[in-house]
């Protein structure tokens, strides 16, 4: 094959940090000798294995990887159409895919005799997993979190507190996770010397974006192991949520290069996706833009200001997305779609009356595209959602959702 | 020359440091932001920095931020903050203007439409924080190709290695911040900026002005004395956010101006 034709999706990014136009180096002054301190650090740690041999046995041991691939017999019945699986990322110690990233990104700041951790969180999942492994480091962990979402998400900020960790409400802007990440850049421009930011997602200024990819990319490589196993071939639709896209990079990356693999994420459609912006799906209703350190898809309004996303879900509630995947958008690798709140709840409720599984708000939107697409599919067509959270601290939203007064 | 280079150079002629003064467009409104523009040089400024309002400005403290949030709230736009510099071009035609802010509403506006609108309006240099020398193709590169100066900022964590890719495509000047922060937060002392600037000089061959954290003129007088000039933004923002009265920010204002000057006349650049 003609070596000036690209001919894969993995390997991005480029030295520049893109993804195509996406991605790169949007910092200050001040944060960038930190970032190609942070990637020289990271580069040289990939291709050293005793990192490695730290991160998998963190894996086996502390977080109970790898998780396991399940067949959803009843809702596969229930549907009608195509084989579902889920890879159960949420049975992973704190209850959700985040904690692969975080570990990663914790050994490499001991590595690197970082001393002090902060980090950004909107449902509390990422502060939880990172004040889990600042604790069993005996590392200094601050957690930026915004107001609103310290309000909502209580019995997580006392899950961070209790871990040790501090917890800062941030009342800048609208107080909400795109605050939280400005507030925690504004620590890291402050406290350049010890602190390491432990971002939650697969975007910010690279090498994060990339990083962070790999660190959840072996939610992929166990599910080809996995489906290998149980169906002899490699499956033929993976289907995850996006926020930011962290668990879902991690799921679709080891497949980018499988021609035969249909790849579909799936963003917070809110109230819908129209002109109210009452939703928080960047690539089907926003356009690209820089913030947070890289260029991709935002949304904004006319004057290129950022808007507030809206949705049920917490996690799913940031402006942006992952670089990777607005070049995945543009180059059609993967499709991207949107689910609404309401859709959401549906399969919520679904799958815990059908598989005994509270599923997180997040991949519940998931499981609604999967609901929409395995009815008109054949029977030997398999799909794997990815079941990236549990739902437990959601349990209130929803109850609130459905009219159910559960608070007194 | 542009207006930037014979300011600096007028002022290097007379042994005086410049004062370069910071205020938010449309902060509350953009008819009293537009006042206070007007008389800042009668107070004393000889640089002015006009922010561009910005919902999510990462490296900007309270003061800062809240500025920009009543601009928002006010109505303004990057479209209403040319047209702002248009207004006050038709009695300034000296004072240099440099805009401050962040790349996506530069971005969204379309970078060449940006350019031309800046050009014409008599925008003569851009400070944009989240455009550090890896990305110069994006804004820099095109602004010098127009004529307009891409003011770098330098930082205490700026090393020997990384301060020539810094300084290469700086023009105007270059804007030393002086502490690792936010805007707005506590000031460097001179004794440490002394040798920070002495060694941005030696690389850039620009003036170094030095910013974030100064509030008095008395902190003005001895940062500037060590600097080619220094520049005031929270300082000035807040008493615009306390809704005094145009004049009495100006009276403030002249106050830092003389504070920056008086260096000047206690320390003639050499």
């Amino acid at each position: 094959m003609p070596e000036d034709i690209p001919n894969s999706h993995r390997t991005g990014p480029d030295d520049q940090g893109r993804f195509g136009i996406f991605g790169g180096r949007f910092v200050s002054e001040t944060l960038m000798p930190l970032i190609l301190e942070l990637e020289a650090e990271y580069e040289r740690a990939k291709t050293d294995d005793s990192f490695w041999a730290e991160m998998a046995d963190l894996w086996t041991h502390y977080v109970g990887r790898p998780s396991p691939l399940y067949h959803a017999e009843r809702l596969t019945q229930h549907l009608g159409g195509a084989k579902v699986y889920m890879k159960r990322d949420e049975l992973n110690h704190t209850g959700a895919h985040k904690i692969n990233n975080v570990l990663g990104q914790i050994i490499l700041a001991r590595r690197m005799g970082k001393t002090r951790i902060i980090a950004e969180t909107g449902a509390g999942q990422h502060g939880v997993a990172t004040a889990t492994v600042c604790a069993k480091f005996g590392l200094k962990c601050v957690v930026y979190m915004g107001a609103h979402d310290v309000e909502r998400q209580a019995p997580n900020v006392f899950r961070m507190k209790l871990l040790g960790a501090e917890v800062v409400p941030v009342t800048s802007g609208r107080g909400t996770l795109k605050d939280a990440m400005n507030d925690a850049l504004r620590d890291w421009v402050t406290n350049v010397r010890d602190t390491f930011y432990c971002i939650g997602t697969v975007a910010g200024p690279h090498p994060y974006p990339a990083m962070v990819r790999d660190f959840q990319s072996i939610i992929g490589k166990e599910t080809r192991e996995q489906m290998m196993a149980a169906e002899g071939r490699l499956p033929d639709t993976l289907v995850a949520a996006i926020g930011g896209g962290s668990n879902a990079m991690g799921l679709f990356h080891p497949f980018l290069d499988e021609p035969t693999v249909n790849i579909v994420g799936v963003e917070a459609g809110g109230k819908g996706v129209d002109d109210r912006m009452e939703h928080c799906a960047s690539l089907t209703g926003g356009r690209p833009g820089v913030l947070h350190g890289n260029r991709t898809y935002l949304l904004q309004d006319d004057d290129g200001q950022i808007l507030e996303g809206f949705s049920i879900s917490a996690g799913l509630d940031y402006p942006g997305i992952g670089p990777e995947h607005a070049w995945l958008h543009e180059t059609g690798r993967a499709r991207y779609v949107a689910i609404t709140d309401a859709e959401a709840l549906e399969a919520f409720q679904l799958c815990c009356a059908l598989e005994g599984i509270i599923p997180a708000l997040e991949p519940s939107h998931a499981l609604a595209q999967v609901m929409k697409m395995a009815p008109d599919l054949p029977a030997d067509h398999l799909i794997v959602m990815n079941m990236c959270g549990r739902g437990d601290k959601d349990i209130f939203t929803v109850a609130r959702a459905l009219g159910v007064d559960i608070a007194g | 020359m542009s207006r930037i280079g014979t300011t600096f150079a007028r002022l290097q002629a007379e042994g005086q440091k410049a004062f370069v003064a910071y205020i938010m467009a449309g902060d509350p409104d953009m008819e009293t932001s537009l006042a206070v523009m007007r008389g800042l040089p009668g107070a004393g400024v000889d640089v002015i920095e006009l922010g561009m309002p910005f919902t999510d400005p990462m490296a900007d403290g309270p003061t800062i931020q809240y500025a920009g949030q009543r601009a928002l709230a006010g109505g303004q736009t990057l479209e209403r903050t040319l047209e702002m510099v248009r207004r006050f071009r038709e009695g300034d035609t000296d004072t240099p203007i440099v805009l401050m802010g962040y790349y996506n509403p530069i971005y969204s506006r379309g970078v060449d439409r940006f350019l031309a609108d800046a050009g014409a309006a008599g925008i003569d240099g851009l400070i944009v924080v989240d455009l550090p020398p890896e990305e110069d193709v994006e804004l820099c590169l095109p602004a010098r190709a127009v004529g307009i100066d891409f003011i770098r900022l330098a930082t205490p964590t700026t090393d020997d290695r990384r301060l020539p890719a810094v300084v290469r495509n700086t023009s105007g000047f270059v804007y030393y911040v002086s502490i690792t922060g936010i805007t707005g937060a506590a000031a460097a002392s001179a004794a440490d900026v002394a040798p920070d600037v002495a060694r941005i000089k030696a690389a850039s061959g620009l003036p170094v002005v030095v910013g974030f954290g100064i509030s008095t003129p008395q902190g003005a007088t001895e940062i500037a004395s060590v600097a080619d000039g220094c520049v005031v933004g929270s300082a000035i923002v807040k008493l615009i956010a306390e809704g005094r009265p145009v004049p009495q920010v100006l009276e403030a204002v002249a106050a830092l101006a003389d504070g920056v000057h008086a260096a000047g006349a206690r320390a003639p650049a050499g």
